[in-house]
């Protein structure tokens, strides 16, 4: 190792700024990261939490109130829900691209995941499986309608 | 092997051979006819996705298994055997010994990777690369998936007893005048990605059999009925490919280090730190592999740790550009192909780089994880660096296998039209990817945005297609035909080149 860090030569302190450099960024980076997803980590109290299952290759959502949809799912802008999601068959993963949700959906687990719907967010999102499942992966999509 | 063809030997000399540059020869003759095959795979599907709806694949049966041939394909039967040919050519030359250590475990480790392909070519499966349980396990159709698990068993058991191979000959049957010091960062590179495969390809070897018994249903390892777990899969797997892509990229690198002190005619600007960079990466390396997890519902701690781990790998590649370019700074470049190559994968270096950083970086994962944002990522560096500093390395062989030179000129055309066309794919996959396009689809929603990156990402692909057709008629044409080179110093570039009277057969 000594021999190593000789043979590194006289041009070493130009190297080592540089990797002081990158690192520092890194270190910023990190951090940032580690903060950003520690904000995220704590659901709000006042969630309204939705049963996500996901299957070979269709979602069904529970509401609270045991009403169940299957291919589309009436949420209420302004309004924070927690997500509890797993699969029925083989692993999918429950997206909303348009609200940055992605979480697995894996057999044997119920993986949590929250969003706060904006209030002005009324329409209609799509949702998508982002985890290869076979066959009909690829149209394993369903509705997300935003009220008023 | 212009020498093969100006004095010919019968075909079976070669097949049967233990010889060093024989089984080396037949590694790259089978990555490179792979690597086309693999390539022709990426066209059809980036002809599928060129509109939304069916275009060329009529199901999307065909369209799943075609994804999983051509990954798998690309991975093991392209990249992997590509490094074997490189290693079983040079190293026994670098360091001075007459052959690799054991020649007729030589032979064999190549042998094996044939039925391995076989069984991966003919089973056709739909898994995907990854083969995650309980798809693999539970619904993916035999005998297709169950050949892929064996095929990769017997690749996997291929590319442990290279590694053992190179480990051997590098360190016992180094030359005793020729420190570990004074030999070419290519040979480290072998030396430490050997050492990687041995640590890290056991744990996907038995995993492996896992799946095949949870398959037959005689275990549930992976089946949560029978008190599995699935995710148990996705540790195992990527503790052995995490580090399995430094593997790939390590010798790349080793090889970009041969290359660029001789075609900037300067000395290397320091061994020492690219010694370190590759001791340091081959450990941390196994320190980042959940970061292919992140969705999977690991715990905020865990998520933290592998993305500390993964963030500590970056300063070592880092440290390799850094080097290159303090290397080619001021020096007196040439630019023939194989150093067009190096540079160009040095640049893409860079865009794969800094996509790998976005991917670990927590909450923006769940915005890139299993898009085409990811395909991007690893395609820049696969193929953007990677597979781009090998095809350079090739051109750099050229004469020390055929004794015969290239033609410059229609390398350029190769280089030209494959640089242009990986920067579009890639970077149109990158953008696809943050509008939300999931990965192995095969059609997608028909949204203006989404269809015309697909194209422009299709288009990219066919100059690919183009520069890689200039590639085969340049193979087969020049090594027939090309000009016989000057062996001593094919490039002009006042270096000694290898010594190529290695290369006649000892019996
Ligand atoms: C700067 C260094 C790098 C960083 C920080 C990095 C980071 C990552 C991360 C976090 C992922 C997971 C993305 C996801 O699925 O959400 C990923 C995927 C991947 N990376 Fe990298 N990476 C780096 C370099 C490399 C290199 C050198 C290679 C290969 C030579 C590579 C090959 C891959 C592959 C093959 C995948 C995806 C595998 C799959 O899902 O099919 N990466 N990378
Ligand atoms: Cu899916
Ligand atoms: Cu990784």
């Amino acid at each position: 190792m000594v021999e190593l860090v000789i043979s590194m030569g006289s041009h070493v302190i130009y190297e080592w700024i540089y990797v002081g450099v990158v690192v520092s960024i890194l270190i910023w980076v990190g951090a940032e990261a580690w903060y950003g997803e520690k904000l995220l980590h704590e659901v709000p109290k006042d969630h309204i939490t939705i049963k996500v299952v996901g299957q070979q290759w269709f979602w069904t959502f529970e509401h609270p109130d045991g009403k169940r949809e299957v291919g589309t799912l009436h949420l209420k802008a302004g309004k924070v829900y927690k997500f509890e999601v797993t699969g029925k068959d083989v692993i999918h993963a429950f997206n909303i691209p348009h609200f940055a949700v992605m979480i697995d959906a894996v057999p044997g687990r119920i993986n949590t995941i929250w969003v706060k719907i904006p209030e002005d967010a009324v329409g209609e999102y799509l949702i998508q499986c982002r985890e290869y499942c076979g066959l009909l992966h690829y149209n394993m999509r369903a509705n997300l309608i935003v009220e008023a | 092997m212009v020498i093969e063809v100006a004095r010919p030997r019968p075909l079976w000399q070669i097949l049967f051979s233990t010889h060093h540059t024989d089984v080396a020869l037949l590694y790259l003759i089978t990555s490179i006819v792979f690597f086309m095959l693999g390539g022709a795979l990426a066209l059809t599907i980036r002809t599928e996705l060129l509109t939304p709806g069916t275009t060329i694949i009529g199901d999307a049966d065909l369209f799943n298994r075609i994804f999983t041939v051509h990954g798998t394909t690309m991975l093991f039967l392209w990249i992997l055997p590509f490094i074997s040919g490189v290693g079983n050519y040079l190293i026994p030359i670098l360091v001075k010994y007459k052959d690799m250590a054991y020649p007729r475990l030589n032979a064999v480790a190549y042998w094996m990777a044939v039925p391995g392909a076989a069984l991966i070519w003919l089973g056709w499966s739909d898994t995907s690369w990854m083969a995650y349980p309980p798809y693999s396990t539970m619904r993916a159709a035999g005998p297709a998936a169950d050949m892929w698990i064996f095929g990769l068993k017997i690749l996997g058991l291929s590319s442990i007893l290279g590694a053992i191979n190179f480990i051997v000959t590098i360190l016992k049957c180094k030359h005793p005048d020729l420190p570990m010091m004074k030999t070419s960062l290519l040979v480290w590179a072998i030396l430490v990605s050997s050492l990687m495969t041995l640590a890290a390809l056991p744990t996907f070897t038995a995993a492996l059999i896992m799946l095949y018994t949870d398959r037959l249903g005689v275990s549930g390892f992976f089946d949560p009925a029978r008190g599995g777990d699935p995710i148990a899969y996705q540790h195992l797997f990527w503790f052995t490919f995490h580090p399995e892509v430094y593997i790939f990229l390590i010798p790349a690198v080793g090889m970009a280090y041969e290359l660029i002190p001789k075609f900037s005619r300067k000395p290397i600007f320091s061994y020492g730190s690219g010694v370190i960079a590759f001791l340091v990466l081959s450990i941390i390396a196994f320190a980042s592999w959940a970061h292919h997890m992140l969705a999977t519902g690991l715990t905020f701690t865990e998520k933290t740790v592998f993305m500390i781990g993964t963030l500590a790998a970056v300063p070592m590649s880092a440290m390799h550009v850094f080097n290159w370019l303090a290397t080619m700074w001021g020096g007196r470049i040439k630019f023939a192909a194989p150093m067009k190559f190096v540079i160009g994968g040095i640049m893409l270096f860079f865009t794969s780089g800094a996509g790998g950083v976005v991917n670990t970086t927590l909450p923006l994962d769940f915005i890139t994880h299993d898009t085409y944002w990811v395909v991007g990522h690893f395609h820049m560096m696969l193929m953007g660096t990677v597979s781009f500093i090998f095809m350079g390395f090739l051109y750099y062989m050229f004469p020390l296998i055929t004794g015969r030179m290239y033609s410059e000129r229609l390398a350029n055309v190769h280089f030209w039209f494959t640089f242009i066309g990986t920067a579009v794919v890639f970077t149109a996959m990158h953008i696809v990817g943050l509008y939300g396009m999931p990965r192995r689809i095969w059609d997608y929603v028909p949204d203006p945005t989404i269809i015309v990156l697909n194209q422009i990402a299709s288009v990219g692909a066919y100059l690919i297609g183009i520069g890689m057709i200039a590639f085969i008629i340049l193979l087969i044409r020049d090594s027939v035909k090309g000009k016989p080179a000057d062996m001593k110093d094919p490039f002009g570039i006042g270096e000694i080149y290898y010594d190529y009277r290695r290369r006649e057969p000892h019996h």
